[in-house]
């Protein structure tokens, strides 16, 4: 969802919801919008360069972790002696101020079962990476080779640091659109090797699920990645072919779960649930 | 023969006011999606027409801090609804959504998606408001003068049906444009047309100006349920003015919202009643509501004990996001002499003054009176809203609709699959 032409409030309100309605398993890829033609769609601002528009999701990205926050986990009280449905020292203004927008609070949907839904930034331009750096759970690098993934996922993983974060509360995917066809074959030869290659769409991978297990495993030893985010060219065909063959593969090797251990998003991607910032603070509404 | 005239029914899921009662040991959690999941299964066993959703941007305060007598907080509409649509097979789905503090091409995508996932049965029910403090929830702030809430809505409603209508039936994209007072939009529309073409548009509100709004643009009107008279008055008034906008009466169907408590015996009934209102008025909530009046800190005052003396305050800064009483000193006067007359303490004069539920009795008493607003012309339908997460519809789904059923005047199968074809309106015809 874009941050440029939505209402912040709005947006968190939503994703808060959808991780309501699934039992923790949301997430959310934050995008700017760059177009003029985007602009005439909502009509309310001009097109701007990413890196203004990079800058403000960075700040919407704040706030919407301070709304998520704006309920503690144990606001809810439904205490009938005093008459009061939620404890409202539990629940905080959040007052965020950005250079295009301000928000107040507290949300209107309490903290949600992950506490913070799962934040998705593709990290693969300039202007993105602090964004991600900072506030992603999950970075997307759309690269062809792993020598690139791995220079950036150093890259974000210092960058995290720098931020105060542990940078193994980052999980850095390699982004490939996945042409499996129709019989078992060897990967199309791209730039340098057997890997994919760069197209229009992003880096294209073609070739069998056989092969492309081959990839991800590579990848992952190199430490180039921490997982991979795929996309078919044909869901119905390809995802087929991912799951019976290429995922089969990689359980086979004990690369990937057989079983999923826990119920949320988080703890498919293994990352903890994040304390909430007012609770540790203890501060007043 | 004359065919006789059914109603169409409901839900509205329980939500942050003061009707919904959360002590009761029975009370589930508002947020969790089973507890949505269980009402909108309950409104479509009981084949109602559509399940209802409310929406608050701001959460409301009293005396500066967080009001926190009632519920509060909920999860987000559409997206509430859209997992919904995965759950249930025909029953409507409505979203209350803010023309204020949304924009047409956006919301609506939100909601051609929502009538997409549910294959036609998306609704949404337009509400406006202008106040800075829900606007210091988002970009523009209260931007928007109080005069020109309807004029921004009826434009809103405009833009988005041209949005719904710039594909073409046969799903040829095309490029729109719309320029007008609030919106200077352009472009293409990023979904083919949805099965019903138009999500079914509702209007909540009594004001003259929400009543022309309802005539010249909506689908359903949302109103406040009153007396049998009052009621046939407002529906001759909103139809009557149908015919300006070329439209026939039976193109705006005009639903109450209604609470109802049943009983084997008028007495159990109105006994449950009484324990429903204890329960909703509270000692905090009944001291709460008298603040509302005088606009002034009343927290000295014992609930069980007499009205204050003192007049209410004219300018009061103590409640907000909520909406006044129109004449507090009025509203005061006749509270005190009510007091006096019965000789009620705060909390009883608040409980007898206020929200008493629409409809008390056995099944069958409420089912004839039901029916005789219906069939006397002072309403299409009703919106019930039950007072208890999530069982608060079980008991009118599993009691009084097989009797209406019985008397002709309720469906006893759905005939179409879009919530258009259930509550009779015509396909929109579409503009190009």
């Amino acid at each position: 969802v874009t941050t440029t032409h939505t209402e912040p409030f709005h947006v968190q309100a939503a994703v808060a919801t959808l991780d309501w309605v699934s039992r923790g398993r949301a997430g959310w890829q934050l995008d700017v919008s760059t177009t003029e033609g985007e602009a005439r769609l909502f009509g309310r601002r001009h097109a701007a360069p990413a890196d203004a528009l990079w800058r403000e999701a960075g700040e919407i990205a704040e706030a919407a972790a301070r709304l998520w926050d704006s309920w503690e986990d144990d606001a809810e009280i439904r205490d009938e002696a005093t008459g009061r449905f939620v404890d409202r020292d539990k629940l905080h203004h959040v007052d965020f101020r950005g250079a295009t927008f301000f928000v107040k609070g507290p949300s209107i949907v309490p903290r949600p079962p992950q506490g913070h839904p799962v934040r998705v930034v593709d990290a693969t331009e300039g202007p993105a990476r602090r964004v991600a750096a900072r506030y992603a759970d999950v970075a997307l690098v759309r690269v062809v080779g792993p020598a690139q993934a791995r220079a950036v996922r150093a890259e974000l993983r210092n960058a995290a640091a720098k931020f105060g974060r542990d940078p193994d509360t980052l999980r850095v995917l390699g982004s490939l659109v996945v042409d499996l066809g129709d019989g078992e074959r060897a990967a199309e030869p791209g730039h340098g090797g057997g890997g994919p290659r760069q197209t229009a769409q992003g880096p294209l991978y073609r070739g069998g699920p056989v092969d492309l297990a081959e990839l991800i495993a590579a990848w992952h030893a190199s430490e180039a990645v921490d997982g991979f985010h795929l996309t078919p060219v044909e869901p119905h065909r390809d995802l087929e072919r991912l799951v019976n063959g290429t995922v089969a593969l990689l359980q086979h090797r004990g690369l990937f779960r057989t079983f999923y251990p826990g119920s949320t998003l988080r703890e498919h991607l293994g990352l903890a649930r994040p304390a909430n910032q007012y609770a540790v603070a203890g501060g007043a509404s | 023969m004359t065919v006789r005239k059914r109603m169409h029914l409901a839900a509205h899921f329980p939500g942050v006011n003061s009707t919904t009662v959360w002590t009761d040991p029975r009370s589930k959690s508002q947020i969790d999606f089973a507890s949505f999941e269980h009402l909108a299964r309950t409104a479509e066993r009981g084949l109602f027409d559509f399940f209802f959703l409310a929406e608050g941007l701001r959460l409301r305060e009293h005396k500066g801090r967080i009001h926190d007598l009632d519920v509060v907080g909920r999860p987000e509409s559409i997206t509430v609804l859209n997992a919904l649509a995965a759950v249930t097979e025909r029953l409507g789905l409505a979203a209350t959504v803010n023309a204020t503090f949304n924009e047409p091409y956006e919301l609506a995508r939100r909601l051609a998606t929502l009538d997409h996932l549910s294959r036609g049965r998306a609704a949404w029910n337009v509400v406006t408001s202008s106040d800075a403090f829900t606007g210091e929830n988002f970009r523009r702030g209260g931007f928007l003068d109080r005069a020109d809430r309807y004029a921004r809505a009826a434009e809103f409603v405009a833009t988005a049906r041209k949005l719904w209508d710039s594909w073409t039936p046969e799903g040829v994209a095309r490029p729109f444009a719309h320029r007008g007072q609030h919106f200077d939009i352009a472009g293409e529309f990023g979904l083919p047309r949805s099965p019903q073409g138009q999500p079914v548009v509702i209007q909540a509100g009594d004001s003259d100006e929400g009543r022309e709004f309802a005539a010249a643009t909506a689908d359903v009107v949302f109103t406040r349920h009153g007396t049998l008279d009052a009621g046939r008055e407002f529906y001759a008034d909103v139809k009557g003015r149908l015919a300006t906008y070329g439209r026939s009466p039976e193109d705006l169907k005009i639903m109450p919202g209604v609470t109802v408590v049943l009983g084997d015996t008028a007495a159990d009934a109105r006994e449950r009643a009484a324990e429903i209102r204890r329960r909703q008025v509270s000692p905090q909530n009944a001291l709460l509501s008298l603040e509302q009046i005088w606009g002034v800190d009343l927290s000295s005052y014992d609930p069980d004990g007499p009205l204050p003396d003192i007049d209410p305050e004219l300018e009061p800064a103590l409640a907000r996001g909520r909406v006044r009483v129109a004449d507090p000193l009025a509203v005061a006067e006749k509270w005190r002499s009510l007091s006096r007359a019965k000789g009620l303490s705060i909390r009883q004069t608040v409980i007898e003054a206020s929200g008493r539920q629409s409809f008390v009795g056995t099944p069958e008493t409420v089912a004839a009176e039901l029916d005789e607003f219906v069939t006397t012309g002072a309403a299409d339908g009703f919106i019930l809203v039950p007072h208890l997460t999530p069982g608060g519809l079980d008991e009118f789904v599993d009691r009084v609709v097989p009797l209406l059923q019985e008397r002709g005047a309720f469906r006893t199968e759905y005939t179409g699959t879009t919530l258009r074809s259930h509550l009779g309106l015509p396909e929109p015809i579409w503009k190009g």
